[in-house]
């Protein structure tokens, strides 16, 4: 019995090394490989990017429901045509200065991946 | 195996302190291997501790007495799943519980962004680790789940018969799902605010768990209502006991939540408001667990053990600190992007709805903690009844149900006075309608009640008019026939009516509440065999004593070692309506002293109720026999002095036999309760609207919406 303990909780040793230390693992293969790694400035700006980026899909995205739920308003009588039509437009100028603004994020991120290289490491999950 | 369960927990712990380090210094350095293995931290916590909760578990299915926590609370007669669940009837089976649930939330949580927000996912790793740690520490310094005696006893003390109830042992774990969820929001508010990323992002990150955490928290309570109904001998569902208003308080401050982070999404406002309640209803599911956990209430929901206040208290006064400290730092980051347009707009509506949930916490939390700190500081056992809650909460409780109403039959930004009369007239004739009806039923001296009654009318009414007038705009858009359309509006429109299912089951469950509390009958009676009295309208008689011993004989499987009850006739009108068996289960006191027949029913005497439940009204009865008579003593002295130890069930069926041939007068508690039946219902209606919101939208219909909006967005702009 206590070796079957010891066999099982050296199993779960390894399972929980494994998981642990493989982003660890991948990025220092990736190193090793020769892939150079991001220099930090390019990794910062690469993560602001991102960043901005899914905020501005997050805000894009509640701007999309803002447009609906207008529309659903009106046709359900909850707006009048005069108070609809005020904030449809405004709604609709909102969501397309997010759209110009993912589009230049978009433009911009060659610039931004420019560089030495990119060695993120690929495991995730 | 037990030392396969003490492995677990110091490996935990190690894992916990390792991940906090490793996420903090991916998230300050940037480094992103380290922040993705401080997040797969988590996912071996989960791994070791679904080992070590498996390990405690076969110990209670396998018997295995050596483990002190299943002698204390199982035993050899305890029925498969009752034993299945007493893992978590004990101090130390719930700490492990807690975190077990925890560790397997927060890897689905940093699993659904584990390509998003990566700094802020590296704060909220180290702060859910950091619960983590907190609790495994616990369990290793405090209360081990894995501690054991050798030799081990031949047979456990078994489970509280007050547990032994199918709602009973789903509840713990509901109860904990939503603690341990109340933690993701907070871990996520911190760490936003720690990196100092505060907008749109983190809010759609969090809002799936705060709904989860808000619907398993809502079944937790409605369970632990129903088990309070159906197995406690009082006869109520809510009886403002500290841990139930333990459990309720982050559950309104997260239905606040809810409403105004869509006001934060639309509007870019009230962005320190929610960050305070998402910390607020964290800290507060922490409080929840520390007044169950830390031994500071005698009370049926504390399971006594060790005393775990002190660290409780240092954790609580850490996370109170740090939340106000990261409000305060960063109140620059958290002004409002707009301004309220309009005090006639959903905006505001909301906004009211959010101060009276508010209100109702802070009314529950001064009267759950005032008479314990003013008993830590006088010593001196103070307490706040029922009444005093419901003077503050009914009020409270009528504005909340009446702004459910209101909300959803006014626009975003602004909605015209015309336009308001519209879609106020329908609820309006509802509740009109409601209080014509209930006056003519002469029942004008229950004010409350019927503010009630008409609160949830409206209700009724505006909801109604919202699918009747949707489903009508679906039509007419894409010429769908009327069930189709409606199934449609839904789909389309998951958390708009989802939510308004959700308002409808609340104010379907106040009804119950209120009619169940002003219009109940109940009366308390002695009663012998052929006696009978009157509840309300109803007349219940005594027919004949009943008389069981050994837990074979009994059918719900209590494990009382003699149970005495009664069979009731209960008619109206003449006619007959339902036949009640109430009992009451003696049990094993485990106290030799007791002598051979005493100890065997010297333990807890428990109540098992009766009930005829039905959409209208429930008929409950509950029976104290009397078993102290002289005749009956005799049985137990007698067997006590010349029976031996295992052959005292023999005098206990005398003892059954003579009460059955003789049966003294009984006490009974008889109640009459309209409507109670529809708390229940009103509770599922919540939980299917909750459902009907949080599911997630398939991602082809989400890809298809999202390019009809871009196009829709460039229309009449003249931009393709």
């Amino acid at each position: 019995m206590q070796i079957l303990i010891a066999i099982l909780a050296g199993v779960l040793l390894a399972v929980v090394f494994v998981v642990i230390s493989a982003p660890l693992r991948a990025a220092r293969s990736a190193e090793r490989t020769g892939v150079p790694a991001e220099g930090e400035q390019a990794r910062h700006s690469a993560a602001s990017a991102s960043y901005e980026r899914a905020e501005l899909e997050a805000a894009r995205e509640t701007k999309y429901r803002e447009i609906r739920d207008a529309e659903l308003d009106l046709r359900t009588g909850k707006l009048s045509n005069e108070d609809y039509e005020a904030i449809d437009s405004g709604l609709r100028a909102e969501a397309l200065e997010l759209l110009d603004r993912l589009e230049t994020i978009d433009s911009e991120r060659p610039a931004n991946n420019a560089g030495p290289g990119n060695a993120k490491p690929k495991l995730e999950g | 195996m037990a030392d396969l369960g003490r492995i677990c927990l110091p490996l935990a712990l190690l894992i916990c302190v390792y991940g906090i380090g490793a996420s903090i210094y991916g998230a300050r350095t940037g480094r992103i291997e380290f922040s993705d293995s401080g997040r797969r931290s988590v996912y071996a916590l989960a791994i070791v501790l679904t080992v070590a909760f498996g390990v405690l578990e076969l110990a209670f299915l396998r018997n295995d007495f050596a483990f002190n926590t299943v002698a204390d609370t199982s035993s050899r007669t305890t029925p498969t799943f009752y034993r299945a669940a007493a893992v978590w009837s004990s101090q130390e089976g719930s700490l492990l519980l807690w975190a077990w649930l925890l560790s397997l939330w927060s890897s689905l949580a940093l699993f659904l962004v584990r390509r998003r927000m990566r700094d802020v996912a590296a704060y909220a790793t180290a702060i859910l680790l950091g619960f983590g740690a907190f609790f495994i520490s616990l369990m290793i310094f405090y209360a081990s789940p894995f501690s054991t005696t050798n030799p081990a006893p031949a047979e456990g003390v078994g489970l509280d018969p007050l547990l032994r109830f199918p709602t009973m042992m789903i509840h713990p774990p509901m109860l904990y799902s939503g603690y341990t969820l109340c933690t993701i929001p907070l871990a996520f508010g911190m760490g936003a605010l720690l990196a100092r990323r505060v907008d749109a992002d983190w809010i759609k990150a969090i809002r799936r768990f705060a709904f989860a955490a808000w619907l398993f928290l809502g079944i937790g309570i409605l369970l632990g209502a129903r088990w309070s109904y159906s197995e406690l001998g009082w006869g109520g569902y809510w009886g403002w006991d500290a841990v139930e208003n333990a459990s309720l308080m982050p559950w309104l401050t997260g239905t606040a939540f809810l409403h105004s982070l869509m006001i934060q999404e639309k509007r870019g406002m009230l962005k320190v408001w929610n960050v305070s309640l998402v910390l607020a209803t964290g800290t507060l599911a922490i409080m929840g667990t520390f007044l169950v956990r830390s031994g500071i209430l005698n009370s049926i929901h504390a399971f006594g053990g060790a005393t775990l206040g002190v660290p409780f208290v240092v954790l609580i006064g850490i996370l109170i600190a740090a939340s106000i400290y990261l409000v305060v730092s960063r109140r620059d980051m958290l002004r409002s992007q707009h301004r309220l347009d309009s005090l006639l707009s959903r905006e505001a509506i909301f906004l009211g709805n959010n101060i009276v949930l508010v209100a109702l916490c802070f009314v529950i939390f001064w009267g759950t903690y005032f008479p314990l700190i003013s008993e830590a500081f006088t010593g001196t056992e103070a307490s706040v009844g029922p009444p005093w809650f419901d003077r503050y909460t009914v009020p409270l409780a009528l504005l909340l149900v009446l702004l459910s109403g209101i909300g959803p039959v006014i626009a975003w930004r602004r909605a015209t006075f015309a336009n308001a009369r519209r879609n106020f007239a329908v609820p309006l004739l509802s509740a009109l309608v409601t209080l014509v009806v209930l006056l003519a039923a002469g029942v004008a001296h229950k004010a409350f009640a019927i503010a009630m009654f008409c609160c949830a009318a409206f209700v009724l009414g505006s909801i109604s008019q919202e699918f009747f007038r949707g489903t009508r705009a679906r039509r007419a858009m894409a010429g769908e026939a009327l069930p189709v359309a409606l199934v449609a509006l839904v789909r389309r429109n998951r958390r708009r009516y989802g939510g308004y299912v959700v308002h409808l089951g609340i104010a379907v469950l106040f009804v119950g509440v209120a009619a169940s509390s002003s219009f109940q009958h109940a009366v308390e009676q002695r009663l012998s065999v052929g006696g009978s009295t009157h509840v309300g309208k109803y007349t219940v008689r005594y027919v004949r004593p009943t008389a069981t011993i050994t837990p074979k004989n009994d059918a719900v499987h209590t494990g009382s070692t003699l149970n005495i009850g009664a069979v009731l006739d209960v008619s109206k009108g003449g006619r007959h309506v339902a036949t009640l068996s109430p009992s009451e289960g003696f049990y094993d006191s485990g106290e030799p002293a007791q002598g051979t027949v005493g100890h065997l029913i010297g333990g807890q005497a428990v109540s098992h109720i009766s009930m005829s439940a039905g959409v209208t009204r429930d008929v409950w009865t509950a029976i104290a026999p009397d078993i102290s008579t002289p005749a009956l003593q005799r049985i137990v002295s007698i067997g006590n002095r010349t029976l031996p130890a295992d052959e005292g069930v023999v005098a206990l069926g005398v003892l059954a036999r003579e009460y059955l041939k003789h049966p003294p007068a009984a006490q009974f508690h008889f109640i009459v309760s309209p409507l109670v039946m529809w708390i229940w219902i009103g509770g599922l209606i919540v939980l299917g609207g909750g459902l009907i919101a949080i599911w997630p939208t398939p991602s082809a219909v989400r890809r298809r919406v999202a390019m009809r909006s871009r196009a829709r967005a460039a229309h009449g702009l003249a931009r393709a």
